[in-house]
């Protein structure tokens, strides 16, 4: 198995006025391809700054991350934008969609940004992801007439639109309610069940069993680290809700 | 980056704002308007003199007889009798840069035709008076040099004049008026030219013979001016130096004398005019640039509002992958986009309103197609100027901040 991921002594420190701030003390692990890690962690754990990290928002101030191959540590700002561009997707809390737009053209936005992606090429990926979320009678429904569920699948569209190495969710189902947090789950295992790699940052811990893998976080280190043999099924869970009346 | 995938980026965001987008041209689009209806103005009017300048004789050179002063009192320049029937005739003979000269004395009276009667003035020149003026006749014909010879009480009237002496319609050619005491006939009719810049009839007059006038009007034997044709305009200060010098020495001045004369040409009106409207076309293009300044602070307001209202799209589009430069772009394209849209509406809005100005207002316009290149340069400028900074701050945020921004 190829590691998409791999870190190696991840330290992070954050200059505040005169102090400065160890958000991460050495994180090292690898996450290979197909799996479904959860990482998880208290507020201040640094789980943040593992996700700003992976998603190559950020740079480690010392130690050496690869995305598929990559070393993401010496990129500068460009670089990095292009690596996010072709190898991830994100998939964030509060959807952010742009206002007044239809899915499509949300769903084609990373592609936008590719240019060599032709402009056919990108409407057929689009309609393509949107089916993959089961959106595909939602093609031309503006972001601020669909539900919330039906947002964060616009969005998830959206991060599989370039057909990422890696999907990384930071708290994808903290704005909804239990039975479309569950809808959305079932989702993120169906795409699993597909191949994908996804890393789902919680500090949900319920949701860990749901996943392949799972990483806590407390200051800033790996206390545990645990492969998931037997994945409870979201979709089993979301039948043994009740009913919402619609 | 593929700029037409910016392109129609910048063009959604805007489409996402559509009344925004619309009030923020709003101020772009009056000032280019204003800018192309006061530049209008402004060249319509200084067309308009320069035209009537012309149409005076735009190389015409006046020299009326000078004050002078006679034991310390500063004479009446019209009553002065320096000029000659010599100076004259020295012009017509030894000037390079002239093209045609004519003497002039004038009387005012009242002419009178059978019941009818008319104050108004009587010139006596030479034929070439015409050319110089830019009269043409429309009946008859003009007199000639013949009838200067003999003092032939035969005339030329203008357009009011007529008017006013043939009441009934009458053909006035061969008709006989008389001037004051002195019968006169009528033997050609000139072309109506209208009224002047300064408000003058220019078709209330009579042209008779200079010598007739002279002997048989007004009983002198100086001349009141000298009406002159520079061979072109340009070549107007050149013959104004050489009559000068001519009549300075015809009239024996010394080298520390002053003229006798003056001199005068339209070109000191037309440079006189010229600056005056030039002057008011400045003040006017000031007063449009200002409100285009004011729109493009109005594209910088809103921009920047925009900049942080949009900060999470921002952050949206920095995390899957737009970079720095991307956002810049983006922000710069939708700031020239709506100023470029506000330029183009303000220039059929501007072009509009010229029009409507001089159709209503019955101004003298003229569109200049500069002041339409200009003020459409200048506003996308004005975009690119004003888009810049808050382009600048949006290609500057730091994505995970951004994402995050409440």
């Amino acid at each position: 198995m190829n590691a998409i991921i791999e870190l190696k002594e991840i330290k992070r420190d954050f200059r505040i006025g005169n102090e400065t701030v160890h958000a991460l003390r050495g994180v090292s692990f690898a996450i290979e391809a197909g799996e479904f890690v959860t990482i998880m962690g208290t507020s201040g754990s640094g789980k943040s700054t593992l996700l700003n990290i992976l998603g190559c928002l950020d740079t480690p101030t010392s130690g050496e991350y690869w995305l598929d191959g990559y070393s993401v540590r010496q990129m500068g700002k460009n670089e990095r934008a292009e690596l996010r561009n072709h190898k991830i997707g994100f998939v964030f809390q509060s959807y952010n969609l742009l206002p007044k737009t239809t899915s499509i053209e949300n769903v084609e936005l990373p592609l936008m940004y590719n240019s060599s992606v032709s402009a056919k090429e990108r409407e057929r990926k689009a309609v393509e992801a949107l089916k993959a979320v089961g959106l595909q009678d939602r093609l031309y429904h503006k972001s601020n007439q669909m539900s919330g569920g039906q947002q964060q699948r616009v969005a998830i569209a959206r991060a599989l639109v370039n057909d990422p190495v890696l999907i990384l969710a930071d708290e994808a189902t903290g704005n909804l309610d239990t039975r479309t947090s569950f809808e959305i789950l079932t989702l993120f295992q169906e795409l699993h069940a597909r191949g994908r790699t996804i890393v789902f940052v919680t500090h949900n811990p319920e949701l860990a069993a749901y996943s392949s893998r799972t990483i806590v976080l407390k200051d800033g280190r790996v206390v545990q680290d645990t492969c998931n043999a037997d994945i409870a099924s979201a979709k089993e869970t979301l039948a043994t809700l009740p009913e919402t009346e619609d | 980056m593929n700029f037409t995938n910016l392109f129609r980026i910048a063009l959604r965001a805007l489409g996402n704002n559509k009344m925004r987008g619309f009030l923020t041209m709003l101020g772009i689009i009056i000032g280019v308007a204003s800018v192309i209806t006061m530049l209008a103005i402004g060249q319509g009017s200084k067309r308009s003199i320069r035209a009537q300048i012309s149409e005076m004789g735009s190389n015409m050179i006046m020299i009326h007889p000078g004050a002078d002063m006679r034991g310390g009192v500063r004479q009446d320049p019209a009553a002065m009798q320096s000029l000659k029937l010599d100076d004259y005739e020295s012009i017509l003979r030894e000037t390079r840069y002239v093209s045609a000269c004519s003497p002039s004395v004038s009387s005012n009276g009242q002419a009178i035709y059978g019941a009818n009667n008319y104050p108004t003035s009587m010139y006596g020149i030479h034929p070439d008076y015409l050319e110089i003026r830019k009269y043409t006749l429309t009946e008859g014909e003009m007199f000639s040099e013949q009838d200067i010879v003999s003092s032939s009480k035969v005339c030329v009237v203008g357009k009011t004049v007529v008017d006013n002496l043939f009441t009934n319609g009458e053909n006035p050619l061969g008709k006989i008026i008389r001037f004051g005491k002195i019968p006169f006939r009528i033997i050609g009719v000139l072309t109506s030219k209208g009224y002047n810049t300064m408000g003058m009839d220019q078709d209330d007059l009579i042209l008779a013979p200079y010598t007739t006038v002279q002997k048989r009007v007004l009983a002198i034997t100086h001349l009141q001016s000298i009406f002159c044709s520079a061979l072109s305009e340009a070549q107007t200060e050149l013959a104004e130096e050489e009559i000068s010098s001519l009549l300075r020495r015809n009239h024996k001045l010394k080298e520390t004398d002053d003229d006798d004369f003056n001199i005068r040409s339209q070109q000191e009106l037309s440079t006189m005019m010229n600056s005056t409207s030039d002057m008011m076309t400045v003040l006017l293009a000031c007063i449009a640039g200002i409100s285009l300044l004011v729109g493009g602070i109005g594209i910088m307001n809103i921009m920047y509002v925009s900049v942080t209202e949009r900060t999470r799209e921002i952050g949206l589009r920095m995390s899957i992958g737009a970079k720095g430069r991307d956002i810049l772009a983006q922000f710069l394209i939708e700031a020239i986009l709506i100023s470029v849209t506000g330029g183009l509406i303000g220039v059929i809005l501007g072009i509009g309103a010229s029009w409507l100005v001089r159709v209503v207002a019955g101004w003298p316009v003229y569109v200049e197609w500069y002041s339409v290149v200009l003020s459409f340069v200048v506003c996308t400028v004005t975009g690119i100027f004003f888009g810049w900074y808050p382009a600048r701050k949006a290609s500057n945020l730091d994505p995970i901040e951004a994402i995050r921004y409440e």
